[in-house]
């Protein structure tokens, strides 16, 4: 049994199913994410975890221990909120050192726990200041180190860092993951921040109406998707609507063009599925091989720096492609005829 | 100068006259108690009485237990209402604004019925129980400025975070309300002791009705029977008023930390 377990987790309220059959086991000292669009049940999920709100059915273990009827305050979990929520009318040592306290830690156990906090968050000088006084990526610091101070079981957080602005927001991921991997904590991280979750996370939780839809790796929720939410969820991604032509030899018709794709497909013989490719495996020219080809013309060049994302126009829609800057190679012009190719093996099969 | 300035200006200090006047009047009128002299005579035969001393020290006593008593209802009230039955706040804010609709007479006399010395519960037979009755009295009267004043401090503050956070951290009930949340609504509660001790001190109809010798009872007894001493004792209770309403404006400005959020 996994670290934290949870299982066939429901929750309603009144006439509304927020959670529906939700299962996850968490390893000790891993980190999950929770991705998903905004109302399909992340933050619920947590705070059943954390004891805010009470499942209508399922349980959830940590540790082989049943929490699921135990109080928040007896669990021992850390959380660390959106709106840093830190106690005002305490100082940055106090808030810190609160849990210590109430646990019952003498004065100078708690100083010294409370130093060796503020040191892992690099704001050693600035323990005595009232959180009014600090930037809000200081105060969430001071929420995490809050939270990590009495040693809880599992970290969680609901998005933590939405509140912040872009460059804070990138600096402090990678110190709550450094802070995260020395801890070696358990930790379940909320947001619905794609590029969040598939940089932080061990593995990621793709949330979709109350439902996990797929639990994997970020390398396997982006290259391997199960679904077709998760598809289009994470990452950009083009979709060609194809006919079945031969489900069992992988045969289709892409338009007027036929495509081999060398496996058996899920749709029946003269069935409609969809083909989906991400940005970066279509390339400009004709490739050899096992490659699709297909003519356009270039509809949109958008300069992003490292990256130059090319707009394509085939029949039947638009193609997204992503090549690499070249300092000796201009971007195409709007409305220059070209080819495209994608390989057989990335194209992605989802039903229609 | 415009005429409208001319008029806002004319208004203004038609007020000022309207208020001032009087206090000015009553101010004056208390220096003269020694013939062809300005002195504090009647203040200092006022501040002498040995009865004035009593119903004061009583009333100030009774004012005090008034607060503590109110806080200890008031901030649990208003902190579960916000927190978990939000649905129950009107109904909670027109509970404790009847006391300002209904009459402190009737009050009263509902009080007599209720507990006189032939009830289930003859409060009004006993010394304490006259004086419980007059401090649960009391703390009702209070009631509209202490629950407002609380619940507009908690309304500056998150209060179901800092709640969840506290509890994420092993806080049990008692320990939210006493560490996290009074701290933090502590001005508020404040200026609602500050108007809650203003009105105890002046308090006349509960307490001459159920015949307790308290501050209230006292002035009016002055009144009715000396010329410059009841002066003295309006400004002196005036003065008591004002140094509350200082006292609010002093706490709220130079608490030690903002709950304001930059
Ligand atoms: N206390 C509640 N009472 C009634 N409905 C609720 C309650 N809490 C959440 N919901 C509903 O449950 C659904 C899921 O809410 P939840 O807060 O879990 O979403 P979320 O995935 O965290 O979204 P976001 O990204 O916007 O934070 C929403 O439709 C919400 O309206
Ligand atoms: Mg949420």
């Amino acid at each position: 049994m996994a670290f934290l377990d949870i299982q066939h987790l429901e929750k309603s309220f009144g006439a509304m199913h927020v959670v529906k059959d939700f299962n996850l086991g968490v390893e000790k000292g891993e980190f999950v994410s929770f991705l998903g669009p905004s109302g399909c049940g992340k933050t619920t999920v947590l705070r059943m975890v954390a004891g805010f709100e009470t499942p209508t059915s399922g349980a959830i273990r940590i540790d082989g221990q049943d929490m699921t009827c135990l109080p928040a305050n007896r669990r021992n979990i850390g959380m660390v909120f959106q709106a840093y929520a830190l106690f005002p009318n305490l100082t940055v040592e106090e808030n810190i050192g609160f849990g210590l306290k109430v646990a019952g830690e003498g004065k100078v156990a708690i100083r010294s726990r409370v130093g060796e906090m503020l040191e892992l968050i690099g704001l050693r000088q600035l323990g005595s200041r009232y959180p009014f006084q600090l930037s809000g990526g200081q105060q969430q610091r001071v929420a995490l180190a809050r939270a990590l101070a009495p040693r809880p079981q599992v970290l969680l957080l609901d998005e933590p860092l939405s509140a912040l602005d872009a460059k804070i927001r990138i600096s402090l991921r990678e110190e709550i993951r450094r802070i995260q991997r020395d801890l070696g904590i358990t930790t379940i991280f909320v947001t619905h921040d794609q590029e969040e979750a598939l940089s932080m996370s061990d593995r990621v939780v793709v949330m979709h109406q109350g439902i996990a839809d797929q639990v994997a790796t970020p390398f396997e929720i982006y290259n391997r998707p199960t679904t077709r939410f998760v598809a289009q969820f994470v990452g950009t991604l083009n979709l060609l609507e194809a006919n079945v032509v031969d489900a069992a030899a992988g045969k289709v018709l892409l338009g007027e063009v036929p495509v081999s794709l060398n496996r058996p497909l899920p749709g029946r013989t003269g069935e409609r599925i969809s083909l989906a490719a991400r940005p970066e495996i279509v390339t400009l020219g004709r490739s050899d091989g096992d490659h699709v080809v297909l003519a356009g013309r270039i509809a949109d060049v958008h300069f992003l720096g490292s990256v130059i994302r090319i707009r394509v126009a085939v029949e039947g829609g638009h193609l997204s492609l992503d090549t690499f800057n070249q300092p000796d190679r201009p971007p195409p012009s709007l409305g220059t005829p070209v080819e495209v190719s994608v390989s057989h093996r990335d194209l992605l099969v989802l039903a229609a | 100068m415009t005429g409208k300035r001319f008029w806002s200006w004319l208004a203004v200090a038609f007020g000022g006259l309207y208020f001032l006047l009087p206090l000015v009047g009553m101010f004056d009128f208390s220096m003269r108690m020694q013939r062809g002299a300005y002195s504090f005579e009647a203040y200092r035969v006022v501040l002498a009485d040995p009865q004035f001393q009593q119903t004061f020290g009583y009333s100030v006593v009774l004012a005090l237990l008034t607060i503590v008593l109110g806080i200890l209802i008031v901030v649990p009230t208003a902190y579960f209402v916000r927190l978990r039955f939000p649905g129950l706040r009107p109904v909670i804010e027109f509970i404790t604004l009847l006391p300002l609709v209904i009459p402190p007479i009737v009050i009263v006399f509902g009080y007599i019925r209720i507990y006189n010395t032939s009830s289930i519960l003859p409060l009004t037979g006993s010394w304490w129980g006259t004086n419980i009755l007059l401090l649960f009295g009391y703390v009702m009267l209070s009631l509209p400025y202490m629950y407002r004043s609380v619940d507009t401090g908690l309304r500056t503050i998150d209060i179901a975070s800092l709640t969840e956070a506290a509890q994420s951290l092993g806080a049990g009930w008692a320990r939210i309300l006493t560490v996290v949340i009074l701290p933090n609504v502590f001005v508020s509660v404040l200026s609602g002791a500050f108007l809650t001790f203003a009105i105890v001190i002046g308090e006349y109809v509960f307490a001459a009705l159920l015949n307790v010798d308290s501050f209230g009872p006292y002035m009016v007894w002055m009144g009715g029977n000396r010329a410059y001493e009841p002066s003295a004792l309006a400004v002196i209770a005036f003065a008591i008023t004002w140094a509350c309403m200082g006292l609010i404006q002093l706490f709220t400005s130079f608490s030690k930390f903002s709950t304001v959020r930059r």
